[in-house]
């Protein structure tokens, strides 16, 4: 066992964890964020990003202890003051989402990518999600939704 | 249409922003791996490595000396309570765990229990099986023939490997339809083994209470209250009885029907709980998915069509092996095995057909029917759009004007197929016209000669299917004896706001959205007022559950049944109030008012507090009704789609440049919700016709078992997909509306391959069975003379 100290959505989290934990089942079991979620066992699908220490990574294909002294945020850490951030209301507004089992994962990787791209093209964005699978929604309305986000970035800050 | 209610009201045809959203959008969803319950275990599943094989000897002693692990179950744990088989839909049989022998890889062998997932693994590692390999038996073709092994050795006097025979039609005078034919043109078509791959897998968590007897189980099944009656029905011997179980279908991370079936992994987990008395949960992996959940398609068919010189097609003639893998445990309507593979004759009016399917056990896992296939309509589409492309290529005809020619007419519905089916209303012509016009289809045709001459390779291919969802009549529909109806239950409160609960059960599709919307239609109810429940089969009101795109159909057609009840009985309070007569008071959504004196007027929500505190004399107090819908009927949606493909051919591969879907399925209720339903349909419609397929090797190993070679397409491979609508009601449905969910995936692969194909039909290339992958492509160009 060993100790680790993760700062997970801006709270400090203290605690004793086998090696092999994965950050999934750190974040969802110990944690019980279950936002994040798993649905493949071969790094693909990206239903489990979430942002650690500003990148999106795949928290299925990283042990809870490489996350030690790090800052990871996940969709329940999205919302601010009650209010959902441009990407979640992009989601909403463009039913970017369905069953919503992808909805976490897609929302985390788009936190990182519009970030650092603050008017992506529409093939950029096929590109950005590609880490993502979506069974439901045929990505058109994923695209839309991070194309509705960016736009109240440019116009709004980020939020 | 334009909406009859106002925005705020949200009813039929607004594009009302879902209420599912921002549970899902804030991580707040409810899904099966969340709930955690005390002292839960949890279950994992040892599985075969062999296809077919005996089971010499299970030693657990290892993986019970792993500190943590609970218990290991063997199927002779389950034998002593006759739990070790279960039947399935289509009354074969199925193991839950094996006592003799496996009959496909990755069939669970044992289960280990453990007090987390990561000891329940280790245990199941620490599981030594010593097995004795058997002939394997892969091809269904070769499963029929007289030398094959026969695998299903546990069916007493079972000789061979032939499941059933099952035929519709008029075989003599489709003969003679080919007989008396100026033109016929036959094709293998193969349509492969794929799988749903949902992004959530399935599982479940069940907790039997040893004091109160009650099992409570959350599952991922899109059929909570048939699932219950199974239950009831496999283990009423042990004590489990209907009313001690409570099935909770929670959010549900996709189903297209990969949900519907009942696998061994629920069945153990239940076992389990029985055993211990404490929670246990399941959840299988992606590869444990891919690899042993109900798969789809796997139909070997042969295809021929007869007509006339002129274009018109005069009959088809069918032959089917299915592939069901080790059991048949297809989860079909129990009178049809080959599901509504019958709807085959298609948007056409012709005059004979006659459909064989031959039924073919194999080492490999059951299935057959999901991943939007209506009860194998995706089948029947595939086969009659690919069979009338080759006729129309064969007698040189372009295949628009060889639709226009044989799509059955307007007027002519409703509309007796040869196959006995009875369409509700259609306008085929209309929706190719509108497909034709929106992707330019002249010019196509035109661009692609140019590019033919410089030696390019353009393709345009079309699909004009007719659907065919809503099961169904109870006359011919149920499953496991149960009838196809479904149900809806709508309870208003005093204060005029709304408890509706359905026997259905959304895996994303938005019904707590679209029948709030239906209520807000007939009642005049803000939807924001309104919540819909389903899955819970302590609460919700009996139905058969969500697949084949029969919520709208059947569901949603009792929701509006129930909807009226409650304005009857609303126009009698509303009489007494107003102090006139029923026959005087109109209505509009929202309030009953005297004709003539629109001032004189009680709203929905006046009606609501009146039904408790001031209720007419002799009639009930309170305001609810309950629907169970009987249709009279199917629905049949239909649609044309075009597709337009480039074809590389320095590698084969395929470039879709556009791809118009034109769909009909009549009155919408939520336009934004059937339009995402239309792109993942078309999506995975994509999927099987370029990248996924399941296969195995002759020794039954799966080679596309995890997401490093099932291919799902990304945001990348997906096109940008271009919808449009045509709008034919359906006659018989109280709202007009038909059901839409699969219609995408059911017509997409056809007009992607005919596209492929109209690009090479000059160079030699009749059909290719899909997957349509570089390399096949690449082959035919190879072979034809085109490629290096």
């Amino acid at each position: 066992m060993a100790a680790i100290n993760v700062k997970v959505n801006g709270v400090d989290h203290k605690a004793e964890v086998e090696p092999r934990l994965l950050l999934v089942h750190f974040i969802r079991e110990v944690l019980r964020l279950t936002g994040t979620h798993i649905g493949c066992d071969t790094s693909h699908c990206g239903a489990c990003t979430v942002v650690l220490d500003g990148r999106a990574v795949k928290s299925c294909t990283v042990f809870a202890i490489q996350a030690d002294g790090r800052e990871v945020l996940t969709v329940e850490g999205l919302e601010q003051d009650g209010k959902l951030n441009h990407l979640q209301e992009g989601f909403f507004q463009e039913h970017g989402l369905q069953c919503g089992f992808c909805t976490p994962g897609m929302l985390m990787t788009g936190y990182e990518f519009l970030k650092n791209n603050a008017e992506p093209s529409e093939d950029e964005i096929r590109h950005a999600i590609s880490g993502n699978l979506c069974r439901c929604t045929g990505y058109v309305n994923i695209v839309k939704a991070y194309q509705y986000a960016a736009q109240k970035m440019r116009e709004g800050g980020a939020q | 249409m334009t909406p009859r209610t106002s925005p705020e009201v949200g009813g039929m045809g607004h594009s009302v922003k879902r209420k599912e959203d921002p549970r899902f959008l804030r991580g707040q969803g409810n899904y099966v791996d969340d709930v955690v319950l005390p002292d839960m275990l949890y279950l994992d599943i040892v599985r075969s490595p062999y296809a077919h094989a005996k089971i010499t000897n299970i030693d657990t002693s290892k993986a019970l000396a792993i500190p943590g692990v609970a218990a290991v179950i063997t199927g002779k744990d389950l034998a002593q309570y006759n739990l070790h088989w279960m039947p399935t839909l289509m009354s074969d049989t199925q193991m839950v765990l094996p006592v003799e022998k496996v009959m496909y890889q990755a069939q669970e062998v044992a289960a280990v229990l453990a007090t987390s997932r990561y000891v329940a693994a280790d245990g199941v590692d620490a599981v030594e099986i010593d097995y004795d390999p058997l002939p394997v038996v892969v091809d269904p073709k070769k499963a029929l023939l007289p030398d094959a092994p026969v695998l299903r050795t546990d069916k007493e006097g079972k000789k061979d490997n032939h499941i059933w025979h099952w035929e519709w039609g008029d075989k003599a005078a489709t003969d003679k339809t080919f007989q008396e034919a100026e033109v016929t043109v036959q094709e293998d078509i193969y349509i492969p083994r794929i799988h749903v791959s949902s992004i959530e897998t399935c599982g479940c968590v069940a907790h039997f209470n040893k004091v109160t007897g009650k099992l409570t189980v959350w599952m991922t099944t899109q059929a909570p209250h048939a699932i219950r009656t199974v239950f009831a029905l496999v283990a009423g011997h042990v004590g489990l009885a209907e009313h001690k179980i409570q099935i909770i279908s929670p959010d549900i991370g996709g189903g297209f029907g990969g949900k519907v079936p009942v696998y061994p992994g629920y069945v153990i987990a239940v076992a389990a709980s029985v055993l211990t008395g404490k929670p246990v949960k399941w959840i299988e992996d992606r590869m444990e998915n891919l690899q042993a959940d109900s798969f789809a398609r796997d139909y070997h068919i042969s295809a021929e069509l007869a007509g006339k010189k002129d274009g018109t097609i005069t009959g088809l003639r069918i032959k089917t092996i299915a592939d069901h893998g080790y059991t048949d445990a297809a989860a079909n309507p129990s009178k049809f095995p080959a599901g509504l593979f019958h709807i085959c004759t298609g948007s056409y009016d012709l005059k004979a057909a006659h459909v064989e399917v031959d039924g073919a056990y194999t080492n490999k896992p059951p299935g057959g029917i999901a991943y939007r296939c209506s009860f194998r309509v995706t089948e029947a589409v595939h086969t009659i759009e690919r069979i009338a492309d080759v006729m129309a290529h064969e007698i040189g005809m372009d295949p628009a004007e060889f639709r226009f020619k044989n799509f059955i007419k307007p007027e002519q519905f409703p509309y007796k197929s040869a196959l006995g089916w009875e369409y509700d209303s259609g306008n085929y012509a209309a929706a190719l016209k509108l497909a034709m016009e929106r992707i330019e289809y002249d010019e196509l045709r035109k661009e692609q000669a140019e590019k033919r001459a410089r030696g390019e390779l353009t393709g345009i291919g079309i699909s004009s299917f007719t659907e065919i969802v809503g099961a169904g009549p109870s006359k011919h529909f149920d499953i496991l004896g149960l009838k196809m109806f479904d149900s809806a239950e709508i309870r208003v409160h005093p204060t005029g706001k709304v408890i509706a609960r359905f026997g259905t059960k959304s895996q994303g599709q938005g019904h707590e959205t679209t029948y709030a919307q239906i209520i807000a239609e007939e009642l005049g109810f803000p939807v924001a007022d309104i919540a819909v429940e389903e899955g819970d089969t302590d609460t919700a009101p009996y139905g058969l559950g969500t697949y084949a795109s029969r919520s709208t159909p059947v569901a949603g057609a009792a929701c509006a049944m129930a909807a009226r009840k409650i304005r009857d009985k609303a126009r009698k309070i509303a009489a007494y109030l107003l102090e006139a007569h029923e026959d005087d008071l109109e209505w509009e959504p929202g309030k009953f008012f005297v004709k003539g004196s629109p001032d004189r007027a009680k709203t929905i929500q006046e009606i609501s507090l009146a039904a408790y505190t001031n209720h007419p004399p002799g009639v009930e107090a309170g305001l609810e009704a309950v629907d169970y819908y009987d249709p009279p009927n199917l629905t049949y949606p239909f649609g044309s789609y075009i597709c337009v493909v480039d074809i590389d051919k320095g590698t084969g591969e395929v470039k879709i440049r556009r791809f118009v879907a034109v769909d009909d399925c009549g009155n919408i209720i939520n336009p934004m919700i059937v339009e995402g339903q239309i792109h993942g349909g078309l999506t995975m419609g994509l999927a099987p016709a370029m990248y996924e397929e399941i296969q195995y090797d002759e020794s039954g190993n799966n080679l596309n078992g995890s997401f490093m070679n099932y291919l799902l397409p990304t945001a990348v491979e997906t096109p940008k997909w271009e919808t449009d609508k045509t709008c034919t009601p359906s006659p018989h449905h109280p709202l007009g509306a038909k059901g839409v969910g699969e219609s995408a995936t059911v017509g997409a692969p056809a007009a992607i391959v005919n596209a492929v194909v109209d690009a090479m039909w000059h160079l030699g290339v009749r059909h290719i069975d899909i997957p349509i992958t570089p390399a096949k492509v690449w082959k035919l160009l190879r072979e034809n003379g085109v490629s290096e």
